[in-house]
């Protein structure tokens, strides 16, 4: 390209503006599809594996016969079964858990008293391997629902508590003054100005602990249980059927994913001013 | 109290051991366009603070007459509401004020009305539903305006409001402040680094310096005024404030 008139450059500039919008919405597609090309491949060779007999039915099941036992698992009802109470253990544990995690966090981020006595043993408490608990968890709830409940909501409740603490906490403090200027009372302005600003660091705190629950929730359920996908998958290896077990661990992975997607839909429509 | 809307008696603030408020009095007149210099660290801030309230640990008298409203340097608007609700917000107290017998507040649309009513005295009204965000800092600082002209104040305490705009934005937001002063006539005291500034739209000019008013001198030129006109008061003041200034002396 040579340097010509002055008008050439910016004639072509004005082309290539008009002519781009539909190309790189073309092009923001593309990368998608090139994305599942090594995803699908990796199934392919999956199977070719499993029907060559490399990988024997007892140490893997083939993706088609996994396919089929969820179709079949979920015709008889036995999939649904196990996905009603799993879920419901992370439904009633993440309440639980989110109820004290916010709570904590919002006493301890608001009062310096409330920080003084809560911190400190929630920050301690927070080193434990949670998932090492189970052992006094059983004796303590034994074997029914109740622990692996505890184990969700404790789960849940640390990462909520440090976001909800650090993003109280973290309010500007010249957007607090600025309210005190106009008359708002301390109420008024924890409405308004403290609670908002820590809706971003809250909802974090959410994603997280809803990823801890749902972890909590499986290695609760490895442990012992008599319903549920962890039932499913445990009862599955003791007949060696692979197919079963990694259809409960699709189900575990869809969940978590489903439950990650509502977070994000939650943050967009909450933090549309940040964005 | 038809006197004064600003009147300060023996004002002291300390900050530990240091005070940098020592006795210092000051009345401010109804309508009255105050400009308050001084050397950076000299206290205006301070003294804005203790007149906005939000300082109360001081000794001396400091009372106002009638509503407040502050505009910072920054314009510390609320991120998360629209540009219209963040000017509803300066109808507090109560959550917002009365029109004839309805209810102002941040949800109904009267309270919208308001808003859009004051951001189109300062030429926003077609931003009333941007977020914070999305405004250049100008036009952020004209929604602070709005925000603390809704209340009808009748002291408008302003802490340069101008400081952090580009040079032509200033001329603008000079025009603007004078035009808004004139129309609803709230006594101003306007805290500014910039002498033509203070020049241009003050009534009075005071000199802080040692924690008192150390000098104080009374502008007459009609508006809207020229840079030129008050070019005497212009090296006095420099003076005052330590500068000598080449362009006079
Ligand atoms: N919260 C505080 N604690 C201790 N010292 C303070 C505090 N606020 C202000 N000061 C001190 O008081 C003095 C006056 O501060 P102030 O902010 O009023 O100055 P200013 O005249 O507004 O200066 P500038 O023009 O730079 O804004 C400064 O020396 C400052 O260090
Ligand atoms: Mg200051």
């Amino acid at each position: 390209m040579s340097v010509s008139t002055l008008g050439a450059p910016a004639r072509a500039d004005v082309v290539e503006q008009t002519e781009s919008p539909p190309e790189r919405r073309k092009s923001s597609r593309l990368p998608d599809l090139r994305r599942w090309i090594s995803p699908l491949a990796i199934v392919v060779l999956w199977q070719l594996a499993c029907e060559s007999g490399l990988l024997p039915p007892d140490k893997l099941s083939s993706p088609w016969t996994v396919l089929q036992t969820g179709v079949q698992l979920a015709s008889t009802g036995e999939l649904g079964d196990a996905f009603v109470v799993s879920t419901t253990r992370v439904g009633v544990g993440f309440v639980v858990g989110a109820a004290i995690g916010l709570g904590l966090g919002v006493v301890a981020g608001l009062s310096r008293w409330g920080d003084y006595l809560v911190d400190p043993p929630v920050q301690m408490l927070r080193t434990l391997p949670f998932l090492g608990l189970i052992p006094l968890f059983i004796l303590w709830f034994g074997i029914g629902e109740e622990p692996k409940i505890a184990l969700v909501a404790l789960g849940v409740a640390f990462p909520l508590y440090l976001n909800v603490h650090s993003g109280i906490r973290g309010v500007d403090s010249h957007l607090v003054e600025a309210t005190v200027a106009l008359g708002y009372t301390r109420t008024e302005r924890l409405v308004h100005v403290v609670l908002p600003s820590a809706l971003p660091n809250t909802l974090v705190g959410l994603r997280q602990s809803l990823g801890v629950a749902w972890l909590s929730l499986i290695v609760g359920e490895q442990v012992n249980a008599s319903s549920g996908l962890g039932y499913l998958i445990n009862n599955a290896r003791e007949f060696l059927r692979t197919d079963v077990i990694v259809v409960g661990l699709v189900v575990y992975a869809a969940l978590g994913l489903a439950t990650d997607a509502i977070v994000r839909l939650v943050e967009r429509r909450a933090l549309r001013w940040r964005a | 109290m038809a006197g004064v809307t600003v009147s300060v008696r023996g004002l002291t603030k300390r900050f530990g051991e240091r005070a940098v408020l020592r006795g210092l009095d000051l009345e401010i007149a109804p309508g009255e366009f105050v400009a308050l210099l001084g050397r950076s660290g000299s206290g205006k801030s301070t003294l804005l603070k203790v007149l906005a309230g939000l300082d109360t640990d001081v000794t001396g008298e400091a009372t106002v007459d009638g509503q407040v409203s502050v505009a910072f340097q920054q314009p510390r608007l609320l991120p998360w509401r629209r540009v219209w609700r963040n000017v509803v917000l300066g109808l507090h107290p109560a959550g917002g004020k009365n029109v004839g017998n309805k209810h102002v507040g941040d949800t109904n649309t009267a309270g919208r009305d308001v808003a859009v009513k004051a951001l189109s005295e300062v030429r926003l009204a077609d931003h009333a539903d941007a977020w914070p965000r999305t405004l250049s800092g100008g036009e952020a600082q004209r929604v602070s305006l709005a925000r603390a002209l809704v209340r009808e104040p009748d002291l408008l305490l302003l802490d340069e409001p101008f400081g952090a705009l580009d040079a032509l934005t200033r001329l603008a937001m000079h025009r603007l402040v004078e035009d808004l002063w004139q129309r609803h006539r709230p006594s101003v005291l306007l805290v500014t680094h910039d002498v033509d500034e203070a020049l241009l739209l003050a009534d009075r000019v005071l000199v802080l310096d040692e924690g008192h008013i150390a000098a104080e001198y009374r502008l007459t030129h009609a508006r809207p005024r020229q840079l030129s006109d008050h070019i005497d008061v212009r090296a006095r003041v420099l003076g005052d404030l330590g500068v000598t200034d080449r362009a006079t002396a």
